[in-house]
């Protein structure tokens, strides 16, 4: 399991680090950021069960809101992260 | 002797570096813990647990592919799933080796092993805002890495008996992820691509089962950012370009 986890992130930075790369591709590598981070983290605030099913009205998503908005207007990355912490726990607390 | 010079830059970087990761340890601390009780759980010694987490070092996967052990699944399956939820970890190499260039091959290497998700989203922010090296970004990779293999080794001991769930900690990583996101919002072309990728992702995850849709999503909505910036130029215009 090692080598199958370490081999797709030592290839790309072997091969692309040491050329220029063409600009459409630097392009969307710059999308690739924000991009992943979205898929990460969208589904994992609406959906859930195994399989998977659409689940609006949960704590997650629910805390992420204000929390988006927190950072959007401070971008403060510890702050964040003791308001997502706080409130997650103030809204088991009183929503659980 | 190194100069006084030569420490004090060291020092410097220790401290960017760990000020820079903390979030991300504290995020660390409650997955990794979880994980170590569910790898005890299926049968491995703390030193194995620590080991695996050494060698590996890929977070979500590990935990995962430990899940995974304890459902019942074939190998086969497991390492399939391990896999594309590792071709993300192809897609940030990728992305983060513009902020690379020249580098030593052996400090490719190192970097390359503590690639996860969050040192990966962290460093990349960090490496745009500039007053950012690749020692910076190793330190954070490493002392994450540090603080995830001591986590799954305490759970490995003993989590059991430490309260879950305190002070909301399992929602640490999430909202650092959050913010993560919101550095990434730097004009009107992210935000659309960042709204493809989570719906794509969201209506993917739906139908396929596995982690598949991380990548699948990112591809599809990273091209259509593309074509858009293409095709509509006044889109593409990221804050504080001409």
């Amino acid at each position: 399991m090692g080598l199958v986890t370490y081999v797709p992130r030592w290839v790309p930075l072997f091969a692309l680090s040491q050329r220029t790369l063409p600009r459409w591709l630097e392009e969307w590598l710059d999308l690739i950021p924000v991009a992943i981070l979205s898929a990460l983290i969208l589904p994992s605030l609406v959906t859930a069960g195994e399989p998977r099913q659409l689940s609006l009205w949960n704590i997650d998503l629910l805390v992420a809101v204000p929390v988006l908005l927190f950072a959007l207007r401070t971008r403060s990355l510890g702050g964040t992260v003791v308001l997502g912490m706080a409130l997650y726990w103030l809204a088991g607390k009183f929503l659980g | 002797m190194p100069t006084p010079a030569a420490t004090a830059d060291r020092t410097s970087t220790l401290k960017d570096g760990i000020r820079a990761a903390w979030p991300i340890c504290l995020g660390y601390v409650p997955i990794g813990l979880a994980f170590g009780v569910l790898a005890q759980k299926a049968g491995l010694s703390p030193l194995a647990i620590g080991l695996m987490s050494v060698l590996v070092f890929a977070g979500s996967s590990q935990f995962i592919a430990v899940a995974m052990l304890e459902a019942g699944s074939g190998i086969a399956a497991i390492v399939a799933t391990v896999f594309t939820v590792n071709l993300r970890h192809l897609l940030m190499s990728s992305a983060i080796s513009v902020c690379l260039k020249g580098l030593r091959r052996r400090w490719l290497a190192l970097f390359a092993y503590g690639i996860t998700d969050e040192s990966f989203a962290l460093n990349l922010v960090r490496f745009r805002e500039g007053n950012w090296d690749w020692k910076r970004a190793l330190t954070v990779n490493h002392v994450t890495n540090a603080f995830w293999v001591v986590s799954t080794m305490i759970g490995g001991l003993g989590g059991t008996f430490i309260p879950a769930h305190a002070f909301g900690i399992d929602y640490a990583l999430m909202a650092m992820f959050l913010c993560l996101l919101v550095y990434q919002l730097r004009g009107r072309l992210y935000v659309v691509t960042g709204l493809i990728a989570g719906i794509a992702a969201v209506a993917l995850s739906l139908a396929i089962p596995g982690n598949s849709y991380i990548v699948a999503a990112s591809v599809i909505a990273a091209t259509a950012g593309l074509y858009i910036r293409r095709r509509y130029p006044k889109i593409g215009q990221a804050k504080g370009q001409a």
